[in-house]
């Protein structure tokens, strides 16, 4: 490997103060080694932002950012590089292709002044990389969204950037279009090892693409890590709710079964109580708790011999169907709400004011700090 | 010379530097984000609102001998501005200012910022990303400014007169001509120069208008085009 190929972080702290939302404060500290790096988090959490503070269209308040070596923005040390030369690729989600020129000449924008023969090689080996070469001379409107994506992602790379940010540059494709182009985007990067920073505001995309997981809610860095860290053990409520947790539920711890690594919660007033894993909490402190209407199981008798700790009596409150998918309220003292089936709603005859039982895992019980 | 072609080569003068000093002037006025800019977008619409005598009365001020204009020009070229066909120029370019400079300012505010920072980011200065962007994006906007500049240009009166005076071959216009020749009753030469300038501003119009309905667009340009 040459030097060329070596690796860099990107480091970064930054507080921006809106001008006129005095209430937003974007206040992060953030590092993104080589690889895809997820910007995840509810929109208004200041992620794109961020993104603009990083490529220098938004001037921070203060802060710092740094690739490798290389200081691009230091409030203390007045230094802030302009985006012309601060060798960061950005795709917006508007991807923003340069309507009048061909795809071609869209990747070719950004190598303005390396010589010719140079400059063909490097358009000749991103067109095959991203697998628009049969697209070269068309316009941006006559080819298709993946098309779009797959041409503003060459011509941001074409450049050789020092950092790649995508402002959820995916969004609208389907799954297997978008695992596609993510594909291409990781062989890419096996050879040039940047740090790619990844919007998203979807948990599905998190989950395919996961390495690492920074979280943002209201302008702070929540929480890190791996996927499964981040999300599936959410800190913060407004976080589960966008990471698709539809139960949000209050309660009061009963008691701790610490060699089970178990406690029972009282959820709200209801006498419903329920046994949830282990966390830093006593007796009598209130506690919130996130379950995924996914992961509840419904059943119109009650059911024996469940290894599932957690089994709930109540009533059909609704059922609607969206979709392929129906989602059930049902009354057990607290409210949960259920997906099932269009079969299960059958098999069950599910309806409205019918006498169900939950049947809830303990470690699909998450709570919420 | 006969009028008609004075008027021509006038509006055809008129029409390029337009252009050209039109061109920074809309730009600025599109993208500075200085809270005075009104100040200056005030005095670029002035001549649309001022009687055109107002200004042809401050333009032969200016350019008379005594005049401040007058005076540098007899210095550096040793003859005087008015009443001549370079005065002229100089005034149709102030009373056409408006008509090249607010197309083109509203045509490049209308470029999509986003693809500005994409410019940038990829590494482009302001100089390119006007070349290679904004101006490509804003050819309407240019054919506009110049078609109404020298559409403007040739239908002016009130200025000529106040400045150029009448002067056969050197500043009479054909605007003039034909208030010359009403003056003489010679209704049929009148009607004849009156209903070419009609045709000629029809024209002008159905050019400026289709040219924005991108008629003859290419066909990405169509395409765009809400």
């Amino acid at each position: 490997m040459d030097s060329e190929l070596k690796p860099c972080t990107l480091v970064a702290s930054i507080r921006k103060q809106q001008r006129n939302a005095a209430s937003f404060v974007l206040d992060v500290s953030l590092e993104a080694p080589p690889g895809i790096t997820i910007l995840f988090g509810p929109s208004g959490a200041g992620k794109s932002t961020l993104l603009d503070c990083l490529a220098g269209l938004v001037l921070p308040t203060a802060g710092k950012i740094a690739i490798g070596e290389n200081v691009l923005f230091d409030s203390a040390a007045h230094i802030d590089v302009p985006p012309q030369r601060r060798r960061i690729a950005y795709v917006f989600q508007s991807l923003a292709l340069f309507p009048h020129l061909t795809v071609e000449e869209n990747i070719e924008f950004g190598l303005g002044d390396i010589p010719e023969q140079d400059r063909r090689t490097r358009v000749e080996e991103i067109l095959e990389a991203f697998r628009i070469a049969n697209l070269r001379d068309q316009r941006p409107s006559q080819i298709s969204g993946g098309e779009k994506q797959r041409t503003a992602l060459a011509r941001s790379l074409v450049t050789q950037p020092r950092l790649l940010l995508l402002d959820e540059p995916l969004t609208g494709l389907d799954a297997e279009l978008k695992a596609a182009i993510v594909q291409d985007l990781r062989a890419w990067n096996i050879a040039k090892g940047i740090p790619i920073l990844y919007v998203t505001h979807s948990r599905e995309e998190v989950d395919a693409l996961g390495e690492r997981v920074i979280a943002i809610d209201n302008g702070r860095v929540v929480s890190h890590g791996a996927p499964m860290d981040v999300l599936d053990a959410p800190r913060r409520k407004r976080l589960a709710q966008a990471a698709g947790f539809e139960n949000l539920l209050s309660g009061t711890v009963l008691g701790l079964r610490e060699p089970d690594g178990v406690m029972r919660i009282r959820l709200g007033e209801s006498a419903c109580e329920i046994e949830v894993p282990l966390a830093h909490a006593s007796v009598g402190d209130l506690v919130q708790i996130a379950i995924r209407a996914g992961d509840i199981l419904l059943a119109s008798q009650r059911p024996h011999g469940l290894s599932a700790r957690n089994v709930l009596e109540g009533k059909m409150l609704s059922l609607e169907q969206r979709g392929t998918m129906c989602i059930a309220r049902v009354d057990c003292g607290v409210t949960f709400v259920a997906h099932v089936t269009p079969g299960a709603v059958r098999a069950l005859e599910l309806a409205v004011a019918k006498q169900v039982w939950l049947v809830l895992k303990t470690h699909s019980c998450h709570l919420v700090d | 010379m006969n009028s008609l072609s004075l008027s021509f080569e006038l509006a055809g003068c008129v029409g390029a530097i337009l252009l050209l000093i039109g061109m920074p002037v809309a730009y600025w006025l599109a993208f500075s984000n200085w809270r005075g800019k009104f100040l200056l977008e005030s005095v670029v619409a002035l001549p649309l609102v001022l009687p055109p005598t107002v200004l042809g009365f401050y333009a032969l001020l200016a350019m008379g001998p005594r005049g401040p204009l007058g005076k540098l020009w007899i210095t550096l070229f040793g003859r005087g501005l008015a009443f001549t066909f370079t005065g002229l120029v100089l005034a149709s370019v102030v009373y056409s200012f408006p008509f090249a400079v607010q197309p083109l300012m509203v045509s490049f505010e209308a470029v999509d910022r986003k693809l500005l920072d994409a410019s940038a980011l990829l590494g482009a200065g302001k100089w390119r990303t006007f070349r290679r962007i904004i101006l490509p994006l804003s050819l309407p906007g240019v054919v506009t400014a110049l078609v109404l500049s020298f559409a403007h240009t040739l239908g002016e009166f009130g200025v000529v007169l106040m400045v150029g005076g009448n002067l056969a071959g050197v500043t009479r216009t054909v605007s003039i001509d034909i208030y010359d020749r009403v003056q003489s009753l010679e209704y049929g030469e009148a009607n004849r120069l009156a209903l070419l300038l009609l045709a000629i501003a029809f024209a002008v119009l159905c050019l400026v208008y289709a040219v924005n309905r991108r008629v003859w667009a290419p066909a990405w340009m169509r395409w765009t085009a809400n």
